[in-house]
């Protein structure tokens, strides 16, 4: 009995142990993750100061006006709606983007995962390295490149082509050209990691049998990875959709905009801050499948892991 | 993810395999040249774009495109243009290190705390939390971005844009990190050898601190090598939630000069400087990460990827 009791208050104290340990993480995820959402549905919610065109957020969900959701969806479908284009070039720039990133990516962590053998350390840390280059130094080194003069446009006059093209003027390429470049190192690790853990001897296993190389990777290495492959989509597509940087940086001109320079200008425009909060509640509510079905799938694989 | 280096590699080719598919197919287990010329490619386009800009962050002139002698008057010698003159240019650097050591140090214990009392306090609550935080690895930065720019201009704005707020903002993006890293590894060790600990007669906090926090050092430090080299790279919170000038670290002054304004090798010395940043993070990170699982059989491989996070 006695002992009984004993266990239980131990029982008691470890578990206001872990609870202790736990939150003060708990308590910033919720202050600075969750509480922060809720103020962007204030302040969506909300009026607007006519007079300072100041934002004024509304605290209580019962208040809560459609004054910026009808601002936004004017912007949408009214006269002079704008924000159309942007929203189907970020579509437009992503897919192409994603589908040139898968191909050239999943060869090389084919390659690496598979063949690389006893390079394979070697191999590695060359995937690794852009890893740990800034996002805007690679920008930057890029800018260097194209700009008129570079050492792009030269190499290409030397070669009798011609080498005066503004490649930072404005160019979609241009802009999906960088945005594979920027995200390609993750989605390769991603892949990589996922390819190098399949069973090798399923793939002897399948030419032993007398499949060929070709029917080998289609019929075995191809499903196996193709958890791999949704993972590594989501964790390129995800940052894509909320990128603003890599087309000002690499164009800059109106006709390359995606929907984050459209939320990023909203948001220090003078009375336009409500309508970024609908803009970006929009975008979180299109992205909160794909990204609710990652989270689901990362918790059943730990959960099979453990 | 278990890589052995010293295994032969798997293209040993069999006797037996090698008669049956015989003249009839191509030899199944032959290099595949074509992928791993594509590989190297792949590596040349990715790096080499790199290595010319840090080459001309040291060129004598200001062009990017013809080299006109070696020369360090981007970082210290010219008066006007240096990374050391320049005051916009070295308050960067030091905004951006403040930000990185700042961030690491108060992310990395919450995060281990976090990940411990998660793994540990089996609950619907835990679970919720521990969704909150694989939610807040997934979710476009600029979302959390925007998110928390509103939060410190409208409700916590005793807060407001600067150094506190990009803090504030870049342990929350990164505390998953730490969280996922640490939970990762705890769930290998077990919770064995601290049950062996409190029935030898150590009291929990003890076991987990002389026990479980030794063996969890590897994550931890790896952890804090990411911490801190994503928040030297970080851009898009810091944009949102920095005031003046004063709180831009590089990433936000490079994206700002980058059309005219600072421009040259002034900010490819600067962009450099960040690379090295990271690098000595990540190199320093993979020497003591070997050294503290030196008794573990580890390939380097397996050391490589997870200091990566992977």
């Amino acid at each position: 009995m006695a002992l009984a009791d004993r266990e239980k208050t131990q029982d008691r104290r470890s578990r206001l142990l872990w609870i202790g340990l736990a939150a003060p993480g708990a308590i910033w995820l919720i202050l600075l993750f969750v509480v922060p959402f809720y103020v962007m549905l204030a302040v969506a919610g909300g009026g607007i100061n006519e007079f300072f065109q100041t934002v004024v957020p509304v605290w209580n969900p019962l208040h809560w006006s459609s004054w910026n959701f009808s601002a936004v969806w004017h912007d949408i479908t009214g006269a002079g709606a704008f924000i159309g284009a942007p929203a189907l070039r970020t579509l437009i720039y992503t897919a192409i983007a994603t589908v040139l990133s898968l191909a050239i990516a999943y060869p090389v962590a084919y390659f690496v995962a598979r063949y690389a053998g006893r390079r394979k350390g070697l191999f590695l840390v060359l995937l690794v390295a852009p890893f740990w280059v800034s996002y805007m130094m690679r920008m930057l080194a890029w800018i260097d490149l194209l700009q008129q003069g570079g050492l792009f446009n030269s190499a290409l006059s030397d070669l009798g082509l011609p080498g005066n093209t503004d490649w930072l003027g404005g160019r979609s390429l241009t802009v999906i050209l960088g945005l594979v470049y920027g995200y390609i190192p993750y989605l390769i690790l991603t892949l990589y990691a996922f390819l190098d853990r399949i069973d090798q001897r399923l793939l002897e296993a399948a030419q032993d049998l007398g499949l060929s190389r070709w029917r080998t990777f289609w019929h075995v290495t191809i499903p196996l990875s193709k958890p791999a492959i949704i993972a590594g989509t989501f964790i390129t597509v995800l940052p894509m959709l909320g990128d603003y940087y890599t087309n000002q940086l690499l164009s800059g001109a109106a006709g390359t905009t995606m929907i984050g320079n459209v939320i990023e200008g909203q948001l220090d425009a003078p009375g336009q801050t409500g309508q970024g909060a609908v803009l970006s509640l929009m975008l979180l509510v299109v992205l909160l499948v794909p990204m609710l079905y990652y989270v689901a799938s990362t918790a059943r694989a730990s959960r099979e892991n453990s | 993810m278990a890589v052995e280096l010293d295994e032969a590699p798997a293209a040993a080719p069999q006797p037996g395999a090698s008669r049956r598919v015989g003249l009839l197919r191509p030899n199944p287990w032959r290099r595949p040249w074509l992928m791993e010329g594509f590989t190297w490619l792949y590596i040349v386009w990715s790096i080499v774009p790199i290595a010319i800009a840090v080459l001309f962050s040291f060129n004598k002139g200001a062009s990017q495109s013809t080299w006109q002698g070696f020369s360090t008057k981007w970082y210290i010698g010219s008066s006007v243009n240096s990374v050391l003159h320049n005051t916009a240019l070295h308050q960067a650097v030091v905004q951006t290190l403040v930000l990185a050591v700042l961030t690491t140090v108060i992310c990395v214990p919450i995060g281990v705390g976090f990940a411990i009392g998660i793994d540990r306090w089996r609950s619907r609550a835990a679970m919720s939390l521990n969704f909150v935080m694989i939610f807040s690895f997934v979710i476009p930065e600029l979302l959390l971005a925007v998110a928390l720019f509103m939060l410190v201009t409208q409700a916590l704005t005793f807060i407001g844009l600067g150094t506190e707020a990009e803090v504030a903002g870049l342990v929350v993006w990164n505390l998953s990190w730490p969280a996922v890293i640490v939970r990762a590894r705890l769930v290998s060790i077990g919770r064995s050898y601290e049950e062996a600990a409190t029935d030898l007669g150590a009291s929990r906090l003890g076991a987990i601190r002389r026990v479980l926090l030794p063996m969890l050092m590897p994550a931890v430090f790896a952890s804090a090598v990411l911490v801190f080299a994503s928040t030297v790279d970080d851009f898009v919170i810091v944009e949102q939630l920095s005031s003046t000038a004063s709180t831009q670290p590089m990433s936000v002054l490079i994206y700002a000069n980058v059309h005219g304004g600072l421009s040259g090798p002034a900010l490819n010395a600067l962009a450099t400087i960040m690379l090295l940043f990271s690098l000595v993070a990540a190199v320093l990170g993979l020497i003591a990460y070997r050294w503290m699982t030196r008794g573990e059989r580890q390939s380097s491989v397996e050391a490589l990827t997870n200091i990566a996070g992977m």
